[in-house]
């Protein structure tokens, strides 16, 4: 087990946007989080990642408490995420946005960079390298010096992945990789998240797109109204009635 | 204790000026969005303007406040116009850049149009202190409160009575669903700004017969109507007015009991503790984490 | 071909005390050697993670009356006066950034000016530290010497300029190395996207903190260079308009560039200068004024990128 969210409960001005939520995400899996909008996913996203503190209840990752910690707190304890709206860095170049997301492999201190030590230099070559790498595994090494912000839509979300892995998370939380692509974007995304399972890390991922979520998910967690109503294998989640009558807008 | 009591009145005379100050920036940030560096320059051109009616048109005393307001509101409406619409939607900080830049070119301009040379504004009222048991308190000092109250009363009836005021506070909410619902955002902004730099501008008439009128003096009233924002929270009109009293009183009794040097000082403190303790202004209620 | 105009350039700064005759331009240099160190040093904070501080001056009188108060009471030589004043600018900054930097934006200025404005009434008040409103006159000059070794000394203009040219090259360096290694790529992530940034672990806070440290120890070396050199310092130093200067110099020359705050600094001292002769003092701050706001309209990128771009598109068209 690698995520466990117990009793998580958010309010907003007095409106529950998450009542009591609990579940658990399994290593090495991809579990999706589905619902109709308001139904409160990423508002979990955003406690699980340090950005929103909940009224109550915690987040455990392999055992250990996450409330409290700040976002870059728990990106060190390698969760990392992406955003619902795109998110890149829109002045800098498309290798050097890659290239911030590093941040956590650097070692290099204040001194040694100013005295340009000779370990700087070679940790900076190795760094580049590397996220040419990751560029060329989201099949955007074409666009390296670009800036991030002249990309199409379709590309600033590949490339906002490519910033996240290069943070190298063992637990990758992605709020809709594929909203506002097209379908074959969309087929690429798929194809990306199953390699980045099978590199050994854990996905969450919220999404609406139905085909995406059932195509490449182990579990799927269904939230409504800021409760889970159902959990379980794609096939068993698709044939609940519970979660039927929530698509269709019934309570 | 009649000491304490005279500090206070002291202080309540020179607050009414300070929120008239942090109302109109409370507004224009609030509403628009905009730190308006240059808001002490409206400031001073009140002032100047009233100096302006008095010792060289030598109009009457209320028409030269007057008439100094209206400055305020024309300068004020053409600067937006000119200045602030073309940059809508452009970040916080550009904007910020330049009213930086009108700040400084409204206080040269005023330099080099009037001189360094501080100037006194003559007022009808007579001298001699008007005495309240054991108080002391000068009639023009005793207006000056007056007025203040006046326009801060007429500025609480135009938000919260009026369809323009209406529209201001819808914009405040939200910028785009007030858009949507038909409020002319344009219009709201210009009206904003004019009627915020009116203030100042109202602000620096009834300050400057008091002390003396020099180009400088927008400054510490810039400073002031900042102290007053923060300590009211980011635009809301009730804790500017509430600001604007305690920074009053607050520099009087600083001033009367530590230093008189340091009563420029007072401000300074009260923005920096205020920014590190209670970011979100003493009056506002915490805002959730997030 | 841009190597071999920077070695021209390099060439003719180092021998500009031979070309330059007259002292007066000396003098000129090594004020846009010192503004420059401060563009520099406010272009850390405004450029490249997205902060103005407009207390910037503070910083910079922080360094000025560091030295020479150690010159004057305790008798230091200058370089230690100078060593000190870093040092001294740089837990200002520190001070500042660890209380303000939770702040970010309007706030954070609004917490720089009032630091200014603060350290100013004290330069004024505490007659007995800084002699009040008068100022510390005879500030010893600069110089290096090991008793019965050797003697360094940097009395006469183009031996400051020297001295400042040196101190403008190791911050453009100390500059150059900090934004192109991790720690800058860090200044930059949080100019472009906080949220972005902390989640792929960046510390905010932290970084931000750094920056402030750095650019108020530059800022109190150029201070440090300016006390030895006008041999007078008073709360002057503190005056808003050095700050305005600044962020004028680094907005014009382009914020977030390298060469930008160094153009900027070098444009901005010669042009008041030149205008000295046609223009009172409050022409040209209105001047100042204008030109902000012109910048911000049509250079908003400022003089360097837009250059750079002209040169690069002239390029593309030639065949």
């Amino acid at each position: 087990m690698s995520l466990r969210v117990e009793e998580m409960a958010v309010h907003f001005g007095g409106v529950a946007a998450l009542a009591d939520v609990s579940f658990e995400v399994e290593a090495g899996r991809i579990t999706s989080m589905i619902g109709p909008n308001g139904a409160g996913k990423t508002t979990a996203f955003n406690v699980i990642t340090g950005f929103l503190r909940p009224l109550r209840g915690r987040v455990l990752y392999e055992g250990d408490p996450l409330t409290g910690l700040k976002p870059f707190q728990i990106a060190e304890r390698g969760i990392v995420r992406t955003f619902q709206k795109t998110n890149v860095f829109p002045q800098t170049a498309v290798l050097d946005n890659v290239m911030i997301g590093l941040h956590l492999r650097e070692r290099a201190g204040l001194a040694a960079i100013l005295l340009r030590r000779r370990r700087v230099r070679e940790e900076e070559a190795t760094l580049a390298a590397l996220a040419e790498e990751i560029l060329a595994f989201v099949g955007l090494a074409h666009r390296r010096r670009e800036p991030a912000g002249a990309l199409p839509f379709g590309e600033q979300r590949l490339l906002e992945l490519a910033i996240a892995l290069a943070a190298r998370p063992r637990l990758l939380l992605l709020d809709e990789p594929a909203s506002g692509m097209n379908p074959a974007e969309k087929t690429a995304v798929m194809g990306l998240i199953r390699r980045i399972r099978e590199q050994g890390v854990t996905v969450f991922l919220v999404e609406h797109d139905m085909r995406l979520v059932m195509g490449i998910s182990d579990r799927v967690i269904v939230l409504h109204l800021g409760r889970v109503i159902a959990q379980g294998a794609p096939g068993e989640v698709q044939s609940d009635p519970q979660v039927i009558s929530a698509y269709l807008g019934g309570r | 204790m009649e000491e304490f009591l005279q500090h206070i009145l002291n202080g309540l005379i020179l607050g009414g000026t300070y929120a008239l100050l942090g109302i109109g920036l409370t507004l224009i940030f609030g509403i628009m969005n905009v730190v308006n560096f240059a808001h002490g320059e409206f400031y001073t051109l009140g002032a100047y303007t009233t100096f302006l009616f008095l010792a060289l048109l030598e109009t009457n005393f209320f028409l030269a406040l007057l008439g100094a307001v209206a400055s305020g509101i024309l300068l004020g409406a053409i600067c937006e116009r000119l200045l602030l619409r073309p940059l809508l939607g452009e970040s916080i900080d550009t904007t910020m850049l330049v009213m930086i830049g009108v700040w400084i070119a409204m206080q040269n301009a005023e330099l080099t149009l009037w001189g360094g040379v501080a100037k006194s504004i003559d007022h009808p009222f007579p001298q001699p202190p008007l005495t309240l048991g054991p108080l002391s308190v000068a009639p023009l000092r005793l207006f000056v409160l007056g007025a203040a109250v006046l326009l801060i009363a007429g500025s609480h009836l135009l938000i919260h009575r009026t369809r323009l005021g209406r529209a201001m506070r819808a914009t405040f909410q939200d910028r785009e669903t007030a858009a949507l619902m038909g409020v002319d955002i344009h219009r709201i902004h210009t009206v904003t700004f004019a009627f915020g730099s009116g203030l100042a501008a109202g602000a620096g008439a009834l300050l400057g017969p008091v002390f003396v009128v020099y180009p400088a003096m927008g400054d510490p009233a810039a400073l002031k109507a900042f102290v007053v924002v923060i300590l009211g929270g980011l635009g809301n009109f009730a804790g500017a007015t509430l600001g604007g009293l305690i920074l009053g009183i607050a520099e009087e009794l600083g001033a009367g009991y530590i230093s008189s040097g340091y009563r420029d000082a007072v401000g300074f403190a009260i923005i920096i503790l205020v920014l590190l303790l209670r970011p979100s202004g003493l009056f506002a209620r915490a805002e959730r984490v997030g | 071909m841009r190597r071999v105009g920077l070695g021209v350039l390099g060439a003719l700064l180092l021998a500009a005390p031979f070309w330059v005759w007259n002292p007066y331009y000396v003098h000129i240099l090594i004020m846009a050697g010192i503004f420059t160190i401060l563009a520099l040093s406010l272009n850390l904070l405004l450029g490249y993670t997205g902060q103005l501080s407009l207390g910037h001056a503070a910083f910079f009188g922080i360094g000025a009356y560091t030295s020479a108060l150690l010159a004057l009471r305790l008798d230091w030589p200058a370089w230690a006066g100078f060593v000190a004043a870093v040092l001294v600018a740089g837990l200002a900054g520190y001070g500042v950034g660890k209380v303000s930097l939770k702040l970010r934006g309007a706030y954070f200025v609004l917490v720089t000016i009032s630091f200014a404005g603060v350290i100013y009434l004290v330069s004024v008040n505490w007659m007995e530290l800084t002699n009040g409103p008068l100022g510390l006159p005879g500030v010893p000059p600069f110089e290096v010497a090991v008793a019965g070794l050797f003697e360094l000394s940097f009395r006469s203009k183009p031996a400051f300029y020297y001295l400042v040219l040196g101190v403008a090259a190791l911050a453009y360096l100390v500059c150059r190395r900090l934004v192109s290694s991790r720690i800058g790529r860090a200044f930059i992530a949080l100019r472009e996207n906080e949220a972005l940034a902390e989640s792929v672990g960046i510390d905010g806070t932290r970084y931000l903190v750094l920056a402030a440290v750095v650019s108020a120890a530059m800022a109190g070396a150029a201070g440090s260079l300016y006390a030895h050199y006008t041999r007078f310092v008073s709360p002057e130093v503190f005056l808003f308009t050095y700050t305005v200067t600044m962020v004028i110099m680094v907005v014009a020359g382009g914020k977030g560039t390298l060469a930008g705050p160094v153009v900027g600094a070098v444009l901005f001292t010669v042009l008041p200068e030149a205008l000295r002769e046609v223009t009172s003092w409050q022409w040209q701050m209105l001047l100042y004024g204008v030109l902000l706001i012109l910048t911000v309209f049509f250079l908003p990128k400022g003089v360097v990128p837009a250059l750079e771009t002209w040169l690069r598109e002239r390029r593309a068209i030639r065949p």
